[in-house]
């Protein structure tokens, strides 16, 4: 069959996930490439207006299981369903976001099915492979690209032998765009006794605490980021007070939250949030791959550096070359100056 | 060991230090080169390794509980189940093949889950959420599913530990959940979680003749009186067998061939490129108060802040 499947996550609210819709965007241009059907799959509870939420995107037919039991994602049902509609409906490509809940079922999945998977993939393009040895060319096939190893190399990734090609791809990598508002498509309702076993259910969700997330720095139209070389956790409050002031949030690198400087919830990076503000401000940064894979689509970039020879330099619209503890309150305060 | 017993396995792995990347890191098929990097234990495996131990300190004193830790990779990943012979596990193998070269985590999964197969009964496995030197967090699942037990990713507390069933704490995305299950399951353990005991002064004078046959036999290329060492350990291990740090090949493992290695393994690396910046117009601007005042002057009249 000449189709891609999209796994729609519902989110603790019971809507499709951001990063659900941000897949199906791409997944469509994809499919258009291909001239390929556009399927998403939905699983959940008394899930309300799925057309309104996913039809936008280009979705041509959504699978649909409701069920009581399954208002939280629970590994086993999940699997038993798309591991069985995959094999009736036998999708090219299927693709999952790197969340908790993708990262637990993709594995599984592929596993089952034998089939490749690449995980936090930044990129994903159709072209075709030829095999180095055997010569065999490979038509339209996913090239699913991703940072890899210490973060110096972009690798490009194929699964030319087996179907479908599954990938993961973190929230905030793809963009989500409307396809067309009017976009019409089918609601299939499958039925969950056809698709999983009552021992499936085989391990008991006692309690869960779901916590809002208390900081939104994917959201922030500015971001004051800060890394390695910000030097204390004391230093990382100069960068609020700046992100105050602008009317920004502040993130972070995974070595300064490593090092304790702040909460993870302000990593940003391939390990962490992809964020696009219109203004990210790089504060003792030297700027690895994993971590510009997450900002490096940010309409502007200012970099301030001790290092005029900084990796993030080159990618930042402006270079600031000095200490980001004696650069901070001259901004703050010529700020405050023009604003006053 | 009998079926009475309960065993917990700890699948763990000796990865490349990424902190400390050099030049030579990358072969040309863009595979790892792992000879040309430090190696250390997996952070996430030790944290796995801890819970483990913690599940064996609730049972022991009901029934004999066995900790047996097993890797792949070269035959130097020894190291790593010596160091957990000394923090507290009970034994370990290296299971080390030429024909593992290239797998990719599916390749990966069905050769650890045939060597956790081929040890019988085995209640828990655990694993590290994921390795540092591909961040996947695939291989816990896949063996979870060839083994066709259930699993539970992100555990981040063990909760309560009976011998008919586990309470887990796990993280999720936007919080935590507590869950429990029966035996056999498969537990992924997360960075969150408790860190390792320390080595242990006991367990450390205990185990620190363990070793491999691999290393005595290339010590034994160092040593003059060689022979005499072999025969040495051999007999210390007729004595005490937990010295003997078990080697397995592929075909201890009883596996179908085409699923080992490159040729099991479906992903294949079509390129890498090195990273280059692009670079778009930068402006060089020093650290004077004028200078950042006209550059937040031009921030402010693009309506950018």
């Amino acid at each position: 069959m000449n189709n891609i499947l999209v796994f729609c996550e519902i989110t603790e609210e019971q809507q499709i996930a951001e990063v659900s819709l941000e897949l199906c965007s791409k997944a469509r241009k994809l499919a258009d490439r291909l001239s390929a059907r556009l399927d998403a799959i939905v699983i959940g509870n008394d899930i309300k207006d799925i057309e309104e939420q996913l039809f936008p995107f280009g979705v041509d037919s959504v699978f649909y299981i409701n069920d009581s039991r399954l208002s939280f994602y629970q590994t086993l049902p999940f699997f038993s369903t798309i591991t069985k509609l995959i094999q009736e409906e036998t999708p090219e490509i299927v693709l999952f976001g790197a969340t908790a809940v993708g990262r637990d079922l993709a594995p599984r999945i592929a596993s089952y099915l034998r089939c490749g998977l690449t995980a936090d993939c930044t990129s994903l393009e159709i072209g075709d492979h030829t095999d180095a040895k055997t010569k065999t060319v490979y038509k339209d096939i996913l090239y699913q690209i991703r940072p890899a190893f210490g973060g110096n190399i972009i690798a490009t990734i194929v699964s030319p032998e087996t179907r479908p090609q599954m990938a993961t791809v973190r929230e905030g990598v793809m963009k989500k765009e409307i396809y067309n508002e009017n976009h019409k498509g089918v609601i299939r309702n499958l039925k969950t006794e056809d698709y999983i076993n009552d021992t499936d259910f085989c391990i008991e969700i006692m309690n869960r605490q779901i916590e809002a997330q208390k900081v939104n720095i994917k959201g922030a139209p500015i971001i004051v980021a800060g890394g390695y070389g910000m030097g204390s956790k004391e230093n990382f409050a100069l960068l609020h007070e700046l992100a105050d002031v602008i009317g920004g949030e502040v993130g972070a690198t995974r070595a300064a939250v490593d090092a304790g400087f702040t909460e993870m919830e302000r990593q940003i990076g391939q390990t962490g949030v992809t964020v696009r503000p219109k203004l990210y401000i790089a504060c003792g940064i030297s700027g690895a791959v994993q971590h510009r894979a997450g900002m490096d689509q940010s309409a502007k970039i200012i970099s301030i550096n001790t290092d005029p020879n900084a990796p993030i330099n080159s990618i930042a619209d402006y270079t600031i070359i000095g200490d980001a503890m004696d650069i901070i309150p001259k901004m703050i305060k010529s700020y405050k100056n023009n604003m006053l | 060991m009998n079926n009475k017993d309960f065993k917990i396995v700890v699948l763990a792995k000796q990865v490349p230090d990424t902190h400390n990347v050099g030049k030579d890191a990358m072969k040309e098929d863009g595979t790892i080169n792992r000879a040309a990097l430090p190696a250390i234990f997996n952070p996430d495996d030790l944290k796995a390794l801890e819970m483990a131990l913690a599940c064996k300190d609730a049972l022991k004193d009901l029934m004999p509980v066995t900790v047996t830790v097993i890797t792949m990779g070269p035959s130097r990943a020894a190291d790593i189940i010596r160091e957990s012979m000394f923090r507290g596990a009970d034994n370990g193998i290296v299971v080390s093949d030429k024909r593992f070269a290239g797998s990719d985590t599916l390749a990966t999964s069905y050769a650890l889950s045939a060597a956790v197969k081929k040890l019988g009964k085995v209640d828990i496995v655990f694993s590290g959420r994921q390795a540092i030197d591909g961040d996947t967090a695939q291989v816990g699942p896949q063996v979870a599913e060839k083994l066709e037990i259930p699993q539970i990713t992100y555990a981040e507390e063990l909760v309560a530990m009976s011998e008919n069933e586990i309470v887990i704490k796990r993280r999720l995305d936007r919080g935590v959940e507590t869950v429990k299950t029966s035996f056999p399951v498969l537990i992924t353990v997360h960075g969150n979680a408790n860190d390792c005991r320390p080595r242990h002064a006991a367990r450390l004078l205990k185990n620190k003749k363990a070793c491999s046959l691999t290393e005595v036999k290339e010590s034994q290329q160092s040593t003059a009186n060689s022979q005499q060492f072999v025969e040495d350990m051999k007999a210390l291990w007729a004595k005490k067998p937990y010295l003997k740090i078990e080697e397995w090949t592929a075909d201890d493992i009883n596996p179908d061939f085409a699923r080992l290695g490159l040729s099991g393994s479906p992903t294949k690396v079509k390129s890498i490129e090195n990273v280059v910046l692009t670079s778009k117009e930068n402006k060089k601007i020093n650290n004077s108060e004028s200078e950042i005042n006209e550059l937040m002057k031009e921030l402010v009249t693009a309506h950018i802040i």
